[in-house]
Formats: C-alpha cells, sequence, structure tokens
C-alpha cells in the first residue's frame, strides 16, 4: 500500500526534528526548520484537496512566513554572529537524539488515548505532539540564543500541525493573526539575538545570569 | 462601533506617534488617545454597547472590568510618561510611545474578545508590544531582561495556544471557539478534552501572570524594566492574562468542572504567595520586592477563583485594587529611583525628608499593598478569604493568613527604611513635578475610594462578573 501524501509529509516533519536534534551546525539547524516550514505549508493542501481559498492562503502565507521569510532572517542573524556551532549544550547530541525517539514513542501512547474528535489522518495528532516535545527540548537543552529560538520554532510548528486537526473550526482571520504574530514575535527574537551578540561577544544565553536573588 | 474603536483608536495613535518625529507631538498622541479611550469606555458604563463581529467583540462583566482597568491605568501611565520622556529617553522615545499605545490597543482585543483564538492574538501581540520597552535602555542588564521575558512568555503563550485548540476539540456544538456558545453548550463539551485544554490554558497564561513556579521572567523585567512599563506590566498587562483564565473558567464552570479547576487553581495560589514570601523577606531592592509582591496577589487572584463562591466576586474586586495599587507603587519608585539614581532601599536615604510627597506615597502605597484597612484590597482579600473558609478549605485559609503576614513584614521593612533612615547630613530637598506625581496621587485616591465605598455600578459588574464564574455575591 502508498501511504497517502499528507502521511509522509508527515514522516518528513519528524526527520526534519531528528535533524535538528542532531547537528551542531547553527545555520543547519535554521536550513531544518525551513524545510519543515514547508511541509508544515503543503500539509494543509494535502489534507484538503480541495483548493479553497482558506488552504492556499494558509499554504502560501504559511511558505513565505516559515519557509523562507523567518530561515533567511535567522540565517542572516547567524552570519553576523562568530559562534556557528553549538559547543556546549546541557545534553549532548546522542544523547537528545535518544530523547527525541523517546519523545515519539510517547507521542504516539499520548495521541492513541487522547481521541480526538475528526482528525483527517491518524498521524496527525502523534507527530504534532512529538514536535511539540522536540521544540521544549531543543529550547531547555541548548545554550545559544539562536537554538532557542530554533526550539521555539518548532514548538510552534508542533501546536500549528496540532491545530491542523481542528482547521474548519478556527477562521482564517485568527490563522492569519497567529501566523503574523509568530512572525514578528521570531523577529524581535531575532534582534534581541543580534544585540546579545554585540554586548556579550557570543549567542550564548548560559552566560545571561547578572540577574538574579 | 465603540468596541472597535476602542481597538483601532490606539493603533491608528501608535502609527501616528511613530510617524511624528516632534517630542510635542508624541506627547499630545500618547495623552490624546488616552483621553479618548478613557472616554468610550466611560461611555461603555452609561450606555451599554451591543456586540460587534458577529459577537466576537463585546463588553460582557469582566471585559468591561479589565478594559477599564486598564484604560485608568494607562492614563496615569501616560501623563507620566510625558514626564518621563522629558528626562530619560535614549533614542528620542517615539518607539516608546508607539509601543505604549500598541499595548493599549492589544489589551483592549483582550478584553473585548469573546472568541478564544483572538483573545490568545491579543495575548501574544502585549508580549510583542512589552519587549521593545523592556529593553528602553538598551544595556546588559535590560538585554538579559527582555531575553528571559521573551521567552517565557512566548514559550508559555505556545502552550495556550495548545490549550485553544484542544478546546475547539472539545466542543460539538454552536460556532467554534465563541465563549457564549462554549458556555451555552457546555454540557456536550468532550470532558477529558476540556481538561487537557484547561491545564495548557492555565500554565500557558498563568506564565503570562507570573504564577509561581512560572514566574522566573518576573522579577528580573520589572526590575530592569522602566518603573512605568513596570507599573503597566503589573498593573495592566497581568490583568489582562487573569482575564485569559477567568474565560476558560468561565467555560470550565459551565461545564460543572469545578471538582478538577479548583485544586489547580488554589495549588497555584498557594505556591505564589509561599514563594512571594520566601523573596520577599530580606529583599532591598524595591521594584524586584514590588516585582514578588505581583506574584502574591496573582496568587490571591486564583486562590479567589479557585475556591468559587463569593471567592470570584473577590477576585474580579481585587483584580482592580490590584492594578491601582501596583500602578500606585510602580510609578511613585519610578520618580524615587530617578532622583536618587538607585533602586536600594538601604540608599535612597531619608526619603520622608528627602521627596516628601513620594515619600509619603509610598508609605500610602504599603498600606494599600498589603491589604490594610481602609484601603480596597483589605476588603477584597478579606473576601477571597471568608470564601476560602466558607467553601471548606480552613488550612488554606490559615497558610495564606501566616503569609500575607510575613509578606507585610518583607514589605514594611524595606520601605520603612528607603522612607526613614536618617542621614548625617541631610540631602536637599527635592521639588517633585505635578506630571510625574499627579498619576499616582489618582491612583492612590481611587484604591482608598474601593476601600470606603463600593459604588453600585461597579457593585453590580462584579456581582455579574462573579456569576459567570458560578460565583455568589456577598
Amino acid at each position: 500500500m502508498i501511504a497517502p501524501i499528507h502521511d509522509l509529509l508527515l514522516l518528513l516533519v519528524i526527520l526534519t526534528n531528528f535533524w535538528v536534534l542532531g547537528t551542531t551546525r547553527l545555520s543547519a539547524t535554521v536550513r531544518a526548520t525551513a524545510i519543515q516550514g514547508l511541509l508544515l505549508g503543503l500539509l494543509p493542501v494535502a489534507l484538503h484537496p480541495g483548493w479553497t481559498a482558506h488552504t492556499i492562503g494558509l499554504a502560501v502565507g504559511t511558505i513565505v512566513v516559515k519557509a523562507i521569510v523567518l530561515p533567511a532572517f535567522l540565517l542572516w542573524a547567524t552570519r553576523e554572529a562568530a559562534v556557528r556551532r553549538e559547543v556546549e549544550p546541557l545534553v549532548g547530541f546522542s544523547a537528545s537524539l535518544m530523547l527525541g525517539a523517546v519523545a515519539v514513542a510517547l507521542a504516539f501512547a499520548i495521541a492513541t488515548r487522547l481521541a480526538l474528535p475528526d482528525v483527517p489522518t491518524r498521524l496527525l495528532v502523534p507527530v504534532a505532539l512529538a514536535t511539540v516535545m522536540v521544540g521544549l527540548l531543543v529550547l531547555t537543552t541548548r545554550s545559544k540564543a539562536l537554538s532557542q529560538v530554533v526550539g521555539y520554532l518548532i514548538l510552534e510548528n508542533g501546536i500549528y500541525v496540532f491545530g491542523l486537526s481542528q482547521a474548519e473550526r478556527v477562521p482564517f482571520l485568527v490563522e492569519v493573526g497567529v501566523l503574523l504574530d509568530i512572525f514578528v514575535g521570531v523577529f524581535i527574537m531575532g534582534i534581541v539575538v543580534f544585540h546579545i551578540n554585540r554586548e556579550f561577544d557570543s549567542l550564548d544565553s548560559a552566560r545571561l545570569t547578572e540577574l538574579k536573588d | 462601533m465603540r468596541l472597535s474603536a476602542l481597538i483601532l483608536v490606539p493603533i491608528v495613535g501608535s502609527a501616528l506617534a511613530y510617524a511624528h518625529r516632534a517630542a510635542a507631538w508624541r506627547a499630545a498622541w500618547l495623552l490624546g488617545i488616552a483621553a479618548v479611550h478613557l472616554g468610550i469606555c466611560v461611555s461603555l458604563w452609561v450606555r451599554p454597547p451591543a456586540v460587534e463581529l458577529e459577537g466576537w467583540l463585546a463588553a460582557d462583566a469582566p471585559g468591561l472590568l479589565v478594559i477599564t482597568l486598564v484604560s485608568v491605568l494607562f492614563a496615569a501611565v501616560a501623563t507620566y510618561a510625558v514626564g518621563y520622556l522629558q528626562v530619560e529617553s535614549p533614542r528620542g522615545g517615539r518607539l516608546f510611545a508607539t509601543c505604549l499605545l500598541g499595548f493599549l490597543a492589544a489589551a483592549s482585543l483582550i478584553s473585548l474578545s469573546q472568541h478564544f483564538a483572538l483573545l490568545w492574538v491579543g495575548m501574544e501581540s502585549t508580549t510583542l508590544a512589552m519587549a521593545p520597552l523592556v529593553y528602553h535602555r538598551h544595556d546588559r542588564r535590560s538585554l538579559e531582561a527582555v531575553w528571559k521575558y521573551l521567552v517565557l512568555s512566548s514559550v508559555g503563550i505556545a502552550l495556550a495556544l495548545f490549550g485553544t485548540f484542544f478546546l475547539a476539540a472539545a466542543q460539538v456544538e454552536g460556532r467554534p471557539l465563541l465563549l457564549p456558545d462554549l458556555v451555552a453548550g457546555a454540557a456536550t463539551l468532550r470532558p477529558s478534552l476540556l481538561r487537557a485544554a484547561f491545564v495548557f490554558m492555565i500554565v500557558g497564561y498563568g506564565t503570562k501572570m507570573g504564577l509561581a513556579p512560572l514566574h522566573a521572567w518576573k522579577p528580573d523585567t520589572y526590575g530592569e524594566a522602566p518603573s512605568l512599563v513596570a507599573g503597566l506590566m503589573s498593573g495592566g498587562l497581568t490583568s489582562c492574562a487573569f482575564l485569559g483564565v477567568v474565560r476558560i473558567a468561565q467555560v470550565t464552570s459551565a461545564a460543572g468542572a469545578a471538582d478538577f479547576t479548583g485544586p489547580i487553581l488554589i495549588g497555584f495560589g498557594v505556591v505564589s504567595l509561599i514563594v512571594a514570601a520566601a523573596f520577599m523577606i530580606g529583599q532591598t531592592d524595591l521594584k524586584r520586592l514590588l516585582a514578588y509582591s505581583s506574584v502574591e496577589h496573582m496568587g490571591i487572584l486564583v486562590l479567589g477563583l479557585g475556591v468559587g463562591g463569593v471567592g470570584s466576586f473577590g477576585s474580579m474586586l481585587h483584580l482592580v485594587n490590584n492594578g491601582l495599587t501596583k500602578g500606585l507603587m510602580f510609578l511613585t519608585v519610578g520618580n524615587v529611583i530617578q532622583r536618587t539614581g538607585t533602586s536600594q532601599a538601604t540608599a535612597m536615604g531619608g526619603l520622608l525628608k528627602r521627596m516628601p510627597l513620594s515619600g509619603g506615597l509610598l508609605m500610602v502605597g504599603l498600606f494599600a499593598v498589603t491589604g490594610s484597612p481602609p484601603f480596597g484590597m483589605f476588603i477584597s482579600e478579606f473576601t477571597i478569604l471568608g470564601a476560602t473558609l466558607r467553601q471548606g478549605h480552613p488550612w488554606v485559609a490559615a497558610i495564606t493568613v501566616a503569609l500575607l503576614a510575613i509578606i507585610f513584614v518583607g514589605l514594611a521593612t524595606t520601605i520603612l527604611e528607603a522612607v526613614y533612615r536618617d542621614e548625617p547630613e541631610p540631602l536637599p530637598v527635592e521639588r517633585e513635578s505635578a506630571l510625574r506625581v499627579g498619576g499616582p496621587v489618582v491612583l492612590a485616591a481611587l484604591t482608598l475610594l474601593l476601600g470606603l465605598y463600593l459604588p453600585a455600578a461597579l457593585r453590580s459588574v462584579l456581582a455579574d462578573a462573579a456569576r459567570t464564574l458560578g460565583g455568589n455575591v456577598p
């Protein structure tokens, strides 16, 4: 049996998650999120092949923001920064790959118990949950500020996939608002990353330790 | 018409404030928009508005309370900001005025939104509008603060969006994600998905409120942001975030899930009080002290919501008192810090002699913020404590009273140190400008008024708000 196209896209989303977890190069993690953004843009069209204005608009908006503009901006930020690699993550790369695998297993276990109504494909919810968990993992275990922005993007991507299960219930205008907020949010984070780089000569958020009680 | 105007007028003002390069114009836009906004808010009390945008916008009781509070606070902050920008505006203050007005627009959207996804869009917009304000000074410390604030708030808000989608999945009938339809069809909501939605939304919007243990960003952000920004955050932004919690609580209480949500809310409340008490003892930095005081009051808000009964009424009243009091405290502390150049209470050198007006306001604020009579917080805290006892949580009430006493000692020690410390050589008495003191004085008068007398109109709106949460009226 040939897997339907949307299941293929969802499996590729999982692969991009592992790509981010396993690589040391900051620019490669940004490229991985760009590809993930492209997959996310294609998903609504694959899931609802009716070519309605709603799905087309969502697809175009997602691809422009998540696959082109934000990655280009973040790549520019990495080029400006002297540091290109994630040097000392709190959890090693092989360990975080292992944790990623655990997250996927956990996601499938939780998804079978959730029993969401009218989900277009069985893979949708586990992939969404796994992506959310990987995003949180990257956010908490990587020390470079830019890696944390990437983690935030992956977290948002996971929530986006989850939201696709409810696409008919959320109006287009709101989706545009959500996309715009994420766009501006990542943009401001990128600017702050840029300032951190200038002030501290590194993108290491672990050095931000002046404020404490 | 009026509801859309409350959102659109500040957006237009924010664009115009950026377009005009002259400082006088910026001040005019800030004050003008604040006045128009407050005027429209008052008109909502006189003549209730119709719903707009097919029911997406409405001024129901909780929303009306929050938007009026934010509007009053914003008017005080805007007049103060005009004076502040004359003294400290490293890059001209264009972006500053724009972001302040942008926050007002987003806060109005949150208050009036009847749609959970629209509420989320407003909530994320406030985070973004606040970020440049926190980073106003462009130094290392404010950079660290804005980074923590952005990352933690954004992740929290992302989880709230996750919860919003769970809520959509839980819904069976009615228009998707619209509050009145969710409440009307509450009996048909899928219980397990509704519970998941509640958990994600309390964590998400709780992060934005700064409930412990999700408060890590709060002391740093309030400590480093300009005082008027911290005042707007701790009085206005947290109220908006609490409204997010109130919205989901309206749905869960209609669905009869209070047995599930009550203990979670009470738990967050008690933990917040414990953390606040632990960090306020010996805290000599006034702004960080007030940040922990904000954690405390957020805890009291969800505690009242969690115990139910008249607790919901108490929480809604406490929301108003907290907004007014936090504005009063942060604006006054801002005046003090600007003149003394420090936020350390021990280095301020006897404010009552040096800055008699601000010193006096700090003393008033100390009693207002600790819930002492005759100020408004006394009544709201008393109502919530009474509800805690009556709803069968004597231990929670006992722990709360003990923690409130510790918090009183912590606050009083530091503020008395700042106000009464005797310097061997008396420092010169400073003249204080009316622009900078007017706002705090009005806020102090309002919170005193609410302690002495609760106007009938306010009382009936508070009662309506409490009823939407399944609570009753004292």
